[in-house]
């Protein structure tokens, strides 16, 4: 057996799991899907006294559309998403980052709120969820709170949830009107993390200008970054005035702690964040003006 | 660190333990149940070996905690074929030498059988994609890709 040993817990509603974590405090961890943190746990990169699997967990699972957003259950699986037609009709962009995650095997035990939570800078999800704004709900033994995905991702490996809490469900806004979503990712081998990638939202007016966007950049920081000088410079702008590689190169320039290891030292990893920002956009911007 | 009890139905037979939490799905079958077609390979979550079905979808056995199969079903690679014969799949990759060492063929067929379900007509690139999850350190992927097309009845193209 390679992990070190813990005590296995396994409640049934959301408020038994808060109580838990709240009483075992930073010696616990959350177990979802596992598809992160058994390998952690069996390399021993990670070790905790207890675990709190979510399986029996009631209530935090399912994909629910209302009110122009979709509210997906933490503990609902990629597999589940993937399959979706609400999420591939509503919220393109998860759907379409969905098949890049892991394999197959992988989605079918991973989860969206264990990806959130695990927070991996290189992991599309959570690009996914800065670039469309969404909101997550944390539930403590105090109550639920929403937080933004803007303030969500706070460090390498860390969010807004703390011990005692649980990420109950992830709320994603539906764009109307003329929009294109992508994704595009350089990865070593399909279903490796990204070296780097970028995801983009793109809604155009009536007269073709950009009215609104987002550019969520993977593998470029310690957390999931959002290019919002880039997005800023492009509102406002007739599209086709926009050039997508002085785009990409906008949203990448100015980073600062682009990663570098044995894959990709810093600066290819940041030209390969500007070519992954400018064929998102041209696909975005393509699907937008009907094309 | 307390045992936990648990209930297992392996290709359609229960098996009951007292497991400690750490125990993966994976040394639960082979320790346990003496199941040994189950191979581990790389035991975090990389090489695709270990993959059986749990509750029919394909799933890496060394990335799921036995505890946390409680009540499930769970179908080995030796649980694959029926009544003696071999299932679609393994004959495949018989006949189209689809396996050299066989080391990593359980998790391939077992891949491919659950791949193949939900995909019955699959494409080349649909293939690939689909067999991306499981390794073969001989390299001998074009006869893999050959089996899969065999058991899909699909052409090469």
């Amino acid at each position: 057996m390679k992990p070190a040993p813990f005590d296995y817990h396994a409640p049934e509603t959301p408020a038994e799991a808060v109580g838990l974590l709240a009483d075992l405090g930073d010696g616990a961890k959350v177990l979802a899907g596992g598809q992160s943190l058994v390998p952690m746990l069996a390399l021993r990169l990670a070790v905790f006294d207890h675990l709190v699997d979510l399986r029996r967990v009631e209530g935090i699972r399912g994909i629910e559309r209302h009110n122009g957003a979709v509210r997906i259950g933490s503990a609902t699986t990629q597999a589940t998403i993937e399959r979706s037609e609400d999420v591939a009709a509503a919220v393109p962009l998860l759907a379409r980052a969905t098949p890049l995650i892991g394999h197959f095997q992988i989605r079918n035990r991973g989860t969206v709120g264990g990806s959130l939570a695990h927070a991996d800078p290189a992991a599309e999800y959570p690009a996914v969820a800065l670039a469309l704004d969404a909101a997550m709900e944390v539930l403590s033994p105090a109550g639920t709170r929403s937080v933004p995905a803007a303030d969500f991702f706070t460090g390498l490996w860390t969010t807004a949830v703390g011990d005692g809490d649980l990420l109950t469900a992830v709320t994603f806004p539906v764009w109307e009107g003329r929009c294109g979503f992508a994704v595009d990712e350089v990865a070593r081998r399909h279903g490796d993390f990204a070296l780097a990638g970028a995801c983009v939202a793109v809604g155009l007016d009536g007269d073709g200008r950009v009215e609104r966007c987002g550019i969520g950049l993977f593998g470029l920081g310690p957390v999931p970054l959002r290019a919002r000088a880039a997005e800023a410079a492009a509102i406002g702008v007739a599209v086709e005035d926009i050039v997508p590689d002085e785009l990409g190169r906008a949203a990448t320039d100015d980073l600062s702690d682009v990663p570098a290891d044995l894959h990709a030292p810093a600066d290819y990893r940041r030209r390969v964040g500007a070519v992954t920002v400018a064929r998102a956009w041209r696909r975005a911007v393509e699907e937008a003006r009907g094309g | 660190m307390a045992e936990v009890p648990i209930g297992v139905r392996v290709n359609g037979t229960e098996r009951r333990a007292a497991v400690e939490p750490r125990l993966t799905l994976a040394d639960f079958l082979r320790d346990r149940c003496h199941l040994t077609g189950t191979h581990l390979g790389c035991e975090h979550g990389v090489c695709g070996a270990c993959t059986v079905l749990l509750d029919g979808e394909a799933v890496r056995s060394c990335l799921v905690f036995a505890v946390q199969a409680d009540g499930a079903e769970v179908t080995t690679i030796e649980g694959v074929a029926a009544d003696g014969e071999l299932s679609p799949v393994q004959a495949a990759f018989r006949d189209q030498h689809g396996l050299q060492c066989g080391f990593c063929t359980p998790g391939f067929v077992l891949s491919a059988t659950a791949f193949l379900r939900d995909n019955p007509h699959p494409t080349d690139d649909e293939i690939r994609t689909g067999l991306s999850g499981n390794l073969c350190r001989c390299t001998g992927y074009q006869g893999i890709l050959a089996a899969i097309r065999a058991a899909a009845g699909t052409a090469p193209g």
